[in-house]
């Protein structure tokens, strides 16, 4: 029996002072990251934070400028060979074959992985069925839905039994239901001990199936820890409240400004406004009281804790005056 | 982690047999074939311009053109075999089809021999041009043409076209590396090909043509490649011909396999 996971005790993923530029472009900034074996890390970042360049480098198709990787703990420049053995990547984009059928895909890159064939047939039996794709199994991959797509290629990323898989934003312009099913796959994995690293936009995304996020922002990791401790950063509760227009969103952080300590933030999108409460029931009084004053009537207020949209829009600095419409969530 | 080694899924793959390159070039031709096969509507067009081309300048531009020593018909067909060669070369367009498909980045990301995948492509590349030498053996039969030299000088020169059309794939998948866009990668194969074509002995001799572009016309692979078909399947200069292009053949080989892999690595 051979394994491809490195010598005994060494983490997963281990990324120390990684750094690479693109031009004038900073995409990595002295990046250090661990994620110990069977552990999920969610790596979460706005678009262009540098987690697509940070996946490409540990799957060995890109190389860094500085710094040091190690997957399996293999060296991904001196020992890519068997950094390509030991990871499983699903792209951004489904990277499948549009003219062979599902079947053929998954039995290809078996082959490729150095399956004996009639295992990398096997596997691939039994990849269509985990993935509820049996009935298109036979069909070209072209005729498949988005949802269908992204479950072929992260089958065919599998096929190996891979000890850490990177799955880079898996469920971005998925539907719901195709989203709910990936999450199940990604938490059979880590019930099977497999170390994953999962890039991801969504918050909510990160907040279920990581116990581990880094928050990486303009190539640099900003925040890591448990979804709590995250929460924990900001302090406590906030005061939230919902408006029905602009004008009253607009009148109601006028309003309570002075109470924030500078430390308002207002989504326009959802029309929402938080304070931090570091006095809880005593900072939702002052609040109401000065709307009152104001003569500002808001849809809805109350106490809350933290959610990790706060947390990120925190820590990467998107504030009120710099928030857009698509600015990172949601 | 120690407690989780337990559960750690171990890889079932086999240590890499004796020839894992191997393997990775096979399965990758496969696909490619596959590819090849399940897109009809390409090998007829790729068969059928040739065939264009025999039709007009048999009937076109034959009636004016004489070489010395055989017909016309005779003297074009070497010239189209080869034309159809590198015309028919569409690597550069299927790599930077698969380059933007992302299907590369899957292939880059296993743990296979990075040239397997230029292999697997020039060898279904080259596979598939079997069709259009067929094609082109029954065209060439209808307007006129004979193989004049006998069965085994015959089969050479089809070898020979099949080795330049082999050849010059990896022209284009240097090019579709390069330019890394399929609309891109075709013009760009068109541009680097048609000098080579016309400015050649495929379909005229160079005779008529101005001193500085017969020097060109008289010794680029080309031409050195029509003149070896021509006197494989017509009689003539065979050894002459035949050794210079096989050292064309290397040549480009040399210089542009290298190109191509180099390429594929940065991409």
């Amino acid at each position: 029996m051979r394994t491809d996971s490195g010598p005994g005790g060494e983490p997963g993923i281990e990324v120390h002072g990684l750094r690479k530029r693109f031009g004038t472009t900073t995409a990595l900034d002295n990046v250090d990251l661990v994620v110990e074996t069977g552990q999920v890390l969610a790596l979460l970042g706005p678009n262009g934070a540098g987690k697509t360049t940070l996946v490409r480098i540990l799957a060995t198709l890109l190389s860094a400028d500085a710094g040091t990787a190690r997957v399996a703990g293999f060296d991904v420049v001196g020992q890519a060979g068997r950094v390509r053995a030991a990871i499983g990547l699903t792209g951004q984009f489904a990277a499948i074959d549009d003219l062979l059928s599902g079947r053929e895909n998954l039995e290809m890159v078996g082959e490729l992985s150095h399956l004996p064939h009639r295992e990398a047939l096997r596997r691939a039996r039994e990849l269509l069925e985990q993935f509820e794709l049996v009935d298109a199994g036979d069909r070209q991959t072209r005729t498949y839905s988005g949802g269908m797509r992204r479950r072929l290629d992260l089958a065919a990323c599998l096929i190996a039994r891979p000890p850490v898989v990177v799955l880079d934003e898996p469920t971005t312009g998925l539907d719901p239901a195709s989203r709910f099913g990936l999450w199940q796959v990604i938490d059979n994995l880590a019930g099977a001990g497999t170390t994953v690293l999962l890039t991801t936009q969504y918050l909510e995304e990160a907040d279920r199936l990581a116990r581990r996020i880094a928050v990486i922002d303009r190539g640099r990791i900003v925040a890591e820890g448990s979804p709590d401790e995250l929460k924990r950063q900001l302090g406590g509760e906030v005061v939230e409240l919902a408006a029905d227009d602009d004008r009253t969103l607009d009148a109601a952080a006028t309003a309570l400004e002075p109470l924030s300590a500078g430390q308002l933030h207002v989504d326009r999108q959802s029309r929402r406004a938080t304070i931090p409460a570091p006095d809880g029931p005593s900072t939702l009084m002052a609040a109401l009281c000065r709307l009152d004053a104001a003569g500002v009537r808001v849809d809805d207020i109350g106490l809350r804790r933290p959610s990790l949209d706060d947390v990120f829009l925190h820590l990467t600095r998107r504030d009120s005056a710099l928030a857009e419409p698509a600015g990172g969530t949601r | 982690m120690t407690a989780a080694t337990s559960i750690e899924p171990v890889p079932v793959a086999a240590p890499p047999g004796r020839w894992p390159a191997f393997n990775d070039v096979r399965v990758i031709t496969r696909r490619n074939i596959k590819r090849i096969l399940r897109t009809p509507q390409l090998v007829v067009s790729a068969s059928l311009q040739p065939v264009l081309f025999v039709v007009m300048f048999r009937y076109i531009f034959g009636g004016v053109i004489h070489p010395a020593g055989m017909s016309y018909a005779d003297y074009l067909l070497p010239g189209i075999f080869v034309e159809s060669m590198l015309f028919g070369a569409t690597t550069a367009v299927a790599l930077a089809t698969d380059l933007r498909s992302g299907i590369v980045d899957r292939f880059r990301s296993l743990p296979i021999a990075r040239s397997a995948v230029l292999i697997g492509r020039t060898l279904a590349d080259a596979t598939r041009n079997v069709i259009a030498v067929a094609v082109l053996v029954a065209a060439g039969t209808l307007v006129g043409f004979r193989f004049n030299n006998g069965a085994i000088a015959a089969l050479g020169a089809l070898a020979l076209v099949m080795a330049i059309g082999f050849v010059f794939c990896w022209v284009s998948a240097t090019i579709g590396l390069t330019v890394k866009d399929p609309e891109t990668a075709q013009i760009t194969g068109l541009l680097a090909t048609i000098p080579l074509i016309f400015a050649s002995s495929a379909f005229v001799p160079p005779g008529s043509m101005p001193g500085w572009l017969q020097a060109f016309a008289n010794n680029q692979p080309v031409s050195v490649v029509v003149n070896a078909v021509r006197a494989l399947t017509q009689g003539g200069p065979v050894f002459h011909w035949f050794w210079l292009s096989a050292a064309w053949c290397a040549g480009i080989l040399l210089v542009f396999v290298p190109l191509a892999v180099r390429r594929y690595r940065q991409v």
